[in-house]
């Protein structure tokens, strides 16, 4: 039989790994990283993702995707999950697991919206909310690569308690040389910030980007209608659209 | 939430159910609409994945371009709506 | 209570869509059905509304698994549309709005086993479940009571509709667990 045959070794299809949950780092009341410990984890590059599979005890299974947060590290490999109310998969996630205990992952993939260090043009990052996860493993495998791209963060997020990975990009803005982070508020805007909380704007994005000449490479990563928003104001203010890059996350993001 | 939104995602959500079935990352592969004509990466479709399957649609003109459907112990993929692929190989 | 093979319940109205939801209005909806000698019966959005309607309580069955008892929906049945027609097609092919298509036995369509419903819950059906009007064929997996019905085309032969021609099965008998081709 034909599925005999190849099983010997030529069967290498991206398979379901055992992945043991290692560390919790609590990013904001309703959003958590997730070390996990991956055996045989083959690396990956900034902007890729993984499959998670949960199944319950009465066999029911399910499947989200989440981006990873860092850059490759042995065998560790770390995701930001939100958590959605009404979701089937986040609660259960930033709520219930516990070090020690063991999910199924299968990854990394996605090989389009990555960003390699060996690339020099600069670097323009836009996230809408929880978009910024595989946002700041490019930034964060930047500083790690010795890279000196020159790289821009518009970071849009309701308030300012909804902001993952805080601190560091404070830190990151002060010591990573070449490193621009700005944000946008939607909702509800830190103390003394200059405007009024509102949507991102062709504003902000001609501010706080790059000019097309200078053929930057755009990252833009958040719900499907605010990726559609930004891309479309990065294709009117010039920029060609296949150095465009979009990911969405859609209804399978709970 | 708009309680009518019609959900989608985007190509980038096919990259571990394509990766299953073909040794190299298909996202980056450019394909062409068998109905508009238009050209776009795989990730770049618009993705209905609240389906019996998953099912990839044309951003410009809406064609379907691509099904997957994975049952236990088989996968089914239909790639009518797609004229062709350009696959980037990477090197050896 | 007893639930098919495999499915789990759910308490929820999961709203499952393999494209855009198209949003007909009722004064340019029609419904036709066209037989395998090319004889064509059309029905518009008032005539439909003319007809008299029953208010069936089934159980749904998705193949993605869950499984919804005791829905209420209010339609008129294909035994009313399908009197008047002049037919000895075996098959059927569901055409909805938005191109999505599903086929089925001539003979599931009728004796009591299935509406165009348009009516969910006491209210008119909301175009992500369907509206104006869904084919509602309960005793099948849900994806053969297509949303968005358009109409029928009566056949001699079986052919594959939209994911019957991507792997699942042609009848698809949830009691049966006719999921995929071969099952």
């Amino acid at each position: 039989m034909a599925r005999a045959a190849v099983s010997g070794g030529l069967n290498r299809r991206l398979a379901w790994h055992a992945a043991r949950l290692a560390e919790v780092v609590e990013e904001t009341p309703s959003a958590r990283t997730l070390v996990f410990d991956v055996p045989d984890w083959p690396g990956h590059l900034p902007g890729q993702h993984v499959d998670v599979r949960l199944t319950a005890e009465d066999g029911y299974s399910t499947e989200r995707s989440y981006s990873i947060a860092t850059p490759a590290d042995g065998t560790r490999v770390a995701l930001t999950v939100q958590r959605v109310d009404d979701g089937e998969v986040s609660p259960y996630l930033t709520e219930t697991l516990s070090p020690g205990d063991v999910i199924e992952l299968r990854g990394p993939v996605g090989g389009w919206f990555v960003w390699r260090s060996a690339d020099p043009a600069p670097v323009l990052l836009i996230a809408g909310g929880s978009g910024i996860v595989p946002l700041m493993a490019m930034i964060r495998a930047r500083r790690e690569a010795g890279s000196r791209a020159l790289f821009r963060l518009i970071y849009s997020v309701r308030t300012p308690e909804d902001r993952f990975y805080a601190d560091e990009l404070r830190t990151r803005a002060r010591d990573d040389m070449g490193l621009d982070v700005g944000y946008v508020y939607t909702r509800q805007a830190p103390e003394g910030w200059p405007t009024a909380p509102r949507r991102l704007s062709v504003a902000d994005v001609n501010n706080g980007g790059w000019p097309p000449d200078f053929q930057p490479a755009c990252f833009v990563c958040g719900p499907t209608a605010f990726v559609e928003t930004v891309a479309d104001i990065l294709v009117a203010l010039g920029h060609d659209p296949r150095r465009v890059k979009t990911e969405r996350f859609g209804p399978t993001g709970s | 939430m708009d309680l009518f939104s019609d959900e989608y995602t985007d190509g980038n959500a096919l990259a571990g159910p394509l990766r299953e079935l073909f040794t190299v990352d298909m996202t980056s592969a450019v394909g062409r609409c068998v109905s508009c004509g238009g050209e776009g990466p795989v990730a770049g479709m618009k993705v209905y994945a609240q389906a019996p399957g998953l099912v990839a649609r044309c951003p410009s003109c809406q064609e379907v371009l691509m099904r997957l459907v994975r049952g236990p112990s088989d996968a089914w993929l239909d790639l009518r709506g797609t004229m062709s692929l350009r696959i980037p190989m990477p090197p050896e | 209570m007893k639930l098919p093979p495999g499915q789990y319940l759910t308490e929820d109205f999961p709203v499952l869509t393999a494209g855009p939801t198209p949003r007909v209005p009722t004064d340019t909806w029609e419904f036709v059905v066209v037989t395998e000698a090319g004889e064509k019966h059309r029905w518009s959005w008032a005539e439909l509304m003319a007809l008299p309607s029953e208010q069936p309580t089934v159980d749904l069955h998705c193949v993605t698994k869950w499984s919804k008892l005791g829905t209420s929906w209010q339609g008129v049945s294909l035994d009313v549309l399908l009197d008047g027609v002049d037919t000895a097609a075996d098959y059927v092919m569901v055409h909805s709005y938005g191109g999505y298509t599903t086929n089925l036995p001539f003979e599931d369509l009728r004796n009591g086993q299935a509406w165009i419903a348009y009516r969910f819950d006491g209210e008119d059906l909301h175009p992500e479940h369907g509206g104006p009007a869904r084919l509602l064929v309960p005793h099948l997996y849900l994806w053969k009571s297509a949303k968005w019905v358009r109409g029928l085309r009566l056949t001699d032969e079986d052919e594959p509709g939209f994911w019957e021609s991507a792997g699942y099965h042609d009848y698809g008998d949830p009691w049966r667990e006719q999921r995929y081709q071969g099952d």
